[in-house]
């Protein structure tokens, strides 16, 4: 995935995210805050009963308190690195809410409370609707919409990006956000959010996880773990029945053990890490999301709705050919329109200046120095071009110039039309251009498909992925930068209405939609699509009707939002599916521990040839205890993620977490019984 | 163990594959209620029943409604059964003059053929008349087979139907699988199973003497010379179709399938297994069908046969060790000695196809038995068990098996479906917190009365050591077997465990009743929460459930899911034993 973000971002292991965690884990240990993880709560559970026993043991002075010590002690350590772990994830969004916090300290707004009266309140008293004036230098004091003037504003204390942006009164680039700083210029806004509800307040709030609820699919897993814990406790309850009736009653300590060894804490420990961290690697990309619940859909989208400018095609279109009429030459062709594109400074207009001088030498010339005069372009002729030395020079659409030639009573020739039909049947714009009283050719135009696109596109097919592209062009020149492109379908000529059916239809059929827009005609589909992502450069209704908001505006992000969805989706997988598989070889280790002493020929079961009951049993608890830590890093980051089909993802995720999770800790509760009995531990 | 042993098994895996197609494309065509041969016979029977009784075949049942009214029907026939056994010596057909059966083993056998159970505290010769044999029991294997076939295809429906609130009607299930699969089915194999030798008839019980008079030890010492044996009749065939087809196991004789009237010949113990597996292996393909993914369905078949494999290997293996206690003695194969451990084995069948019947009749949840697994070596006798401590998925019981399969397939796609990066969904259907929950409690059940009674029972000298005739770990491995058959609605007995107390009939009896009747309910209720849901479009980036890799991944979930559960008490039961064993000691 390739990051956008200028943000500076904090690495995941900061010293000083290290040392609040450390805190956080032990705050965390109070049962209130345990119970909402059910897995992690019955380890506690464990680890309080343990103590007391070993107090009591040791006040009579029986049991063996070395051993039992370490075990309780290991206990407690599971709880802490489960809660170091949720600390650890919370962190860096924490120290990120620090930072904006200071973004949002109080200003004094000048409201203008009729016509030329104003009055100076600090922002905290600002309402909806209150309208306040911002000068270049000052604050913006609240959510708001210009409604008159045009300024620069560094929102470089919500985005990261330090270039100023445009922001005007009317259109799509109205919106302004409370805490940026005005540039230059006088802008009037109308305040849209109260105090404590701004998008600053929110994003503190969402970063900092402060009202993080926990998503379909986490609750659906918590049950899942919660049945797995229960009918392992019952395993367990009832494994000392079948001792004593053996003759061989276990002790507290190690029935606890192999209950806390088998039920699945790996996962336990790390689900909500898992979850935090994906919400914060989407802040990582400068996307912040209104719920986990939007992460999760977006690992699930099957179709991606794309605006072709801007997201598919580089926004403006390029000259790239010279189709001369009969009996002119490309040169001449070249020359004209390259003179009446000289005084024209829309991309359009460069790119013919920048062909011409490639393809034929052309330099451009001083106007001038030639006595040139523009004709820029008018909604009444739609042509512009340049009179100069007697030459009269026109470009336009092909209906304009085929009128301007009619006019003069000189018909547009066959070819040249169908050159215009050529150009756009490939998905071109054909831009005619005429000296005098003929028609010299046609100029192409052409979208450009932004690099890397097919192959991303090609990658998101692998994955399950639709994507359609979403344009305003005619159908035959949208179906030629589809095909281009690589999508795999597309609308064209759409209207916002359009885009709503679509997306309706795609839903009608079961499939999730994730889409960006900008627009306040935008907000009704960003709010019935599954993902919505609007962008921060969009207009307040847009941003409200979307469950996501790119900091970057960067529509071809909506591609990295569905990877993070996946891969939290993935790590979560993969975590679970490790930490049930552990469990194979930590009854290997305990079960012959157990009745060995009674049953000595039960040691055939002590495959991993561990070296006493006491060193078999603690091996395996703090295995289970330090494999947590282990895994932190793979929460916080996730798992690998490739962009290829289910199946090759199945197997491979499930060679490594599946049959890797039944192997490791065979290695692992060996290594690590080596080592005890090195130092004597046991 | 031996070529011709493993041509054996070969040869009924090859049979099966060759009968599922065409039973399960038969059985789709039957519960979609289309166009079958045998609807010009049976379509004016079935409409005379609607007629008579007032069923509406075209009205659709939510599945709350589904489950009342299966409970009604299970309850009706309950309290048959155990009228019938009460009142048998006032009523017909009973030559014997057998007597009332007592209330408490009259109502542990009621609730064990309502449950497809079959478990018998009893010895049926000297307890069940004719009468109650034919119309309580044989009845009741046809009613609690179509009872579990019309669930398994109601679950089926639930996955495959999309926002519908219903599963399809339960009366109109039940009558189908009677008159189009089971009777039909039952004619057919008790016509074969005549024309081996087995008995069908309703006279008093014969009276041979012996060849070579017996003395016996009576309980007070004294010796006793008996010269003749007496040899009892009865409709065996009738009995013994539906016994196999309906994975009800309940044997006419309390021999089972190892007595030459119920299972004469080599042939007809083949057909017997073939007959245990046959609808079992063909819902799978109903399942195929129905969904419209029959690879799916292979897929689920694939990932039985590897279990089935699994278990028979392991059995057969053990089996054909030499007893390690008998060292010295010469017990290699040989032409006139098999080998192996022959004890409570039917010379006719060997330990291959012993080994085979037994791995069949546990993974099925049929029980009846062809040897007596109490005197399979520890191993030996630990693979059956643990067969059903797999929740009697490996086809399992005619329809229980493939419902309980269905609740591992939503684990496997829960558990291992995030690892492709959406969430998890199973034949388009998402897969979320109520089906985890319910699923949950369905896997939940099982342990909970397996384990539970089992330790309450090995903690009590009164209540349950006092039924033991071993001690140590196989004492331990009887009263787990019992449970585990019970709970399982397996109805195979390990022996050597006197089940006929008040402790046993009722504890056996309540984990027969919840093992079926109170799993059933969040089975129906994720079939009901499933057929609500909208179907997501397959693509490119969904889980696979058609590939060998997902019959694979299902097996390692029923496997992990099951062993973690019991591996414990296994370790202490069989485990323990077997190793024991090769220390020398036995028990």
């Amino acid at each position: 995935m390739n990051t956008s973000s200028n943000r500076k971002t904090r690495s995941l292991f900061d010293g000083e995210i290290l040392r609040r965690a450390s805190f956080d884990a032990v705050r965390k240990l109070s049962p209130i805050v345990m119970m909402r993880n059910p897995v992690m709560f019955v380890v506690e559970i464990g680890s309080v009963l343990t103590t007391i026993l070993l107090v009591v043991d040791g006040v009579r002075k029986i049991g063996h308190f070395g051993f039992d010590l370490q075990i309780t002690l290991w206990l407690w350590f599971t709880v802490l690195f489960a809660n170091f772990a949720e600390a650890m994830a919370e962190g860096r969004g924490k120290a990120q809410a620090d930072a904006l916090r200071k973004a949002k300290s109080e200003t004094m707004a000048v409201r203008i409370v009729k016509d030329d009266v104003t009055e100076q309140v600090p922002s905290s008293k600002l309402r909806v609707g209150d309208i306040v004036r911002v000068v270049a230098g000052e604050m913006i004091p609240g959510d708001g919409e210009v409604i008159e003037g045009v300024a620069s504003v560094d929102e470089s204390a919500i985005t990261g990006e330090s270039a100023p942006v445009i922001r005007e009164a009317g259109g799509d680039r109205s919106a302004v956000t409370g805490g940026t700083r005005v540039l230059s210029d006088v802008i009037v806004v109308r305040i849209t959010s109260n105090p404590g509800e701004t998008f600053l307040d929110r994003m503190i709030a969402l970063v900092e996880g402060a009202e993080r609820q926990k998503t379909p699919n986490e609750i659906a897993l918590n049950i899942l773990l919660s049945g797995l814990t229960i009918i392992f406790l019952l395993a367990v309850v009832t494994l000392q029945p079948f001792a004593i009736y053996s003759g061989a009653p276990q002790t507290i300590f190690v029935l606890i053990s192999l209950l806390v060894c088998l039920i699945p804490t790996t996962i336990g420990a790390l689900l909500s890490a898992i979850g935090i961290a994906g919400m914060d690697r989407l802040v990582q990309h400068n996307v912040l999301a209104t719920s986990g619940r939007a992460v999760e859909a977006a690992g699930d989208v099957d179709t991606l709705l794309l605006d072709k400018t801007g997201t598919i095609t580089i926004g403006n279109r390029q000259a790239s050919a010279f189709l001369p009429a009969p009996g002119v030459s490309s040169a001449q062709l070249a020359d004209a329109a390259q003179l009446s594109s000289l005084p024209d400074e829309t991309p359009e207009g460069r790119s013919i200046v920048v062909l011409a001088k490639e393809k034929y030498d052309l330099r451009g010339r001083e106007l001038a120095s030639l006595n040139a005069q523009f004709i820029p372009f008018s909604a009444m002729t739609r042509m512009s071009g340049i009179d100069i030395d007697g030459r009269i020079i026109r470009k336009g659409a092909v209906d304009a110039i085929a009128n301007y030639l009619e006019k003069l009573g000189n018909p547009m020739p066959k070819e040249v039309r169908e050159s215009v039909e050529e150009v756009a049947r490939s998905g071109g714009t054909p831009l005619v251009v005429a000296e005098n009283n003929r028609a010299l050719g046609v100029i192409h135009l052409k979208d450009i498909v932004k690099g890397g696109m097919r192959e991303r596109f090609e990658q998101l097919r692998a994955m399950g992925i639709r994507t359609i592209m979403i344009t305003g062009d005619n159908p035959l020149t949208a179906a030629a930068i589809a095909r281009e492109a690589g999508v795999d379908d597309f609308l064209a000529e759409a209207k916002p209405k359009d885009k709503m059916d679509l997306i309706r239809r795609e839903q009608a059929q079961g499939k999730l939609v994730a889409m960006t827009g900008d627009g306040t005609n935008d907000a009704p589909a960003l709010a019935q699509a599954d993902v919505g992502v609007a962008m921060n450069s969009g207009t307040q209704a847009a941003k409200e009707a979307g469950n996501m908001v790119d900091l970057d505006s960067n529509p071809t992000k909506l591609i990295e939002i569905v990877a993070i969805g996946k891969q939290l989706l993935m790590t979560r997988g993969a975590l679970t599916t490790f930490s049930i598989s552990n469990d194979v070889a930590k009854y290997f280790a305990i079960i012959p521990a157990m009745f060995a002493g009674v049953f000595p020929v039960l040691n055939a079961l002590n495959i991993m040839h561990l070296h006493s009951p006491e060193s078999a049993i603690l091996s395996a608890v703090i295995f289970n205890a330090l494999v947590i830590v282990a895994l932190i890093p793979l929460a916080l980051r996730g798992v690998a993620y490739k962009a290829l089909p289910a199946a090759t993802l199945l197997k491979k995720n499930l060679l490594v977490y599946g049959l890797g999770g039944i192997i490791v800790p065979f290695v692992g509760i060996k290594l690590i019984d080596i080592v005890i009995t090195l130092v004597h531990l046991a | 163990m031996t070529l011709n042993g493993w041509a054996q098994i070969a040869l009924f895996f090859a049979l099966l594959l060759v009968l599922t197609r065409p039973i399960g494309l038969f059985m789709t065509a039957v519960f979609e209620r289309r166009k079958t041969f045998l609807d010009p016979l049976l379509l004016p029977v079935e409409r005379l029943l609607y007629r008579v009784t007032g069923i509406n075949p075209e009205e659709e049942m939510h599945w709350s409604i589904y489950l009342v009214a299966m409970l009604m029907f299970s309850a009706a026939t309950l309290f048959l059964t155990y009228a019938i056994e009460r009142l048998q010596g006032h009523l017909p057909w009973n030559p014997q003059h057998l007597a009332a059966v007592a209330p408490d083993l009259a109502w542990n056998t009621a609730i064990s053929f309502t449950t497809n159970t079959n478990w018998q505290s009893y010895t049926p010769e000297t307890t069940m008349s004719y009468l109650t044999q034919m119309l309580g029991l044989a009845t009741h294997n046809f009613w609690s087979a179509a009872v579990g076939i019309a669930l398994a295809v109601a679950f089926i429906r639930g996955i495959a139907r999309r926002e519908m609130k219903t599963l399809g009607n339960f009366w109109v299930d039940i009558t189908r699988a009677l008159l189009w699969v089971l009777a039909p089915l039952s004619l057919l194999f008790a016509l074969a199973l005549v024309s081996q030798g087995v008995v069908q008839n309703l006279k008093p019980y014969d009276s041979a003497k012996l060849v070579q008079p017996q003395s016996v030890t009576g309980a007070d010492g004294k010796v006793s010379t008996v010269t003749t044996q007496t040899i009892a009749q009865g409709p065996v065939a009738s009995q013994e179709a539906i016994k196999m087809l309906g994975t009800n196991g309940g044997g006419f004789f309390n021999a089972n399938s190892a007595h030459p009237f119920e299972n004469p010949t080599p042939l007809t113990n083949l057909l017997q297994m073939l007959a245990i597996f046959l609808i079992p292996a063909g819902l799978t393909v109903v399942l195929g069908e129905m969904t419209k993914s029959p690879r799916h369905g292979w897929a689920v078949f694939g990932a039985m046969s590897v279990l089935w494999f699994a278990g028979v290997a392991a059995t057969y293996w053990a089996e054909a060790q030499p007893n390690p206690l008998l060292r010295g003695a010469d017990q290699h194969v040989s032409a006139t000695q098999s080998g192996g451990n022959m004890e409570g084995k039917e010379v006719r069948f060997g330990i291959a196809n012993t080994a085979l019947f037994a791995t069949i009749t546990t993974d099925a949840s049929c029980g009846a038995v062809n040897g007596m697994h109490d005197s399979f070596s520890p191993i030996g006798g630990m693979m059956p068990l643990l067969n059903m401590m797999l929740g009697e998925v490996v086809f399992g019981g005619v329809g229980a098996g493939l419902y309980g399969m269905l609740i591992f397939v939503i684990m496997a796609v829960f558990i291992a479906g995030l690892m492709v990066g959406r969430t998890p969904e199973y034949l388009g259907k998402k897969i979320e917190a109520y089906d985890i929950q319910m699923s949950m409690l369905y896997l939940l059940i099982f342990p909970l009365l397996i384990l539970g009674f089992t330790a309450i029972a090995v903690l009590s000298p009164k209540l349950g050591l006092s039924s033991l005739t071993n001690q140590g770990p196989h004492g331990l491995s009887e009263i787990l077997y019992a449970y585990t058959s019970a709970t399982a609605n397996n109805g195979s007995a390990f022996m050597g465990l006197n089940a006929n107390t008040h402790w046993f009939n009722t504890t056996l009896g309540l984990a027969m009743f919840c093992g079926r009747f109170l799993m059933l309910i969040p089975m129906l209720a994720v079939a009901g929460n499933l057929a609500a849901k909208k179907s997501v479009p397959a693509t490119a980036g969904t889980f696979p459930v058609t590939t060998p890799m997902f019959a694979t991944l299902l097996v390692g979930v029923i496997l992990i899911v099951s062993l973690l559960t019991f591996f414990p008490v296994l370790s202490l039961g069989p485990i323990l034993e077997h190793l024991l064993m090769h220390a020398g000691r036995s028990f």
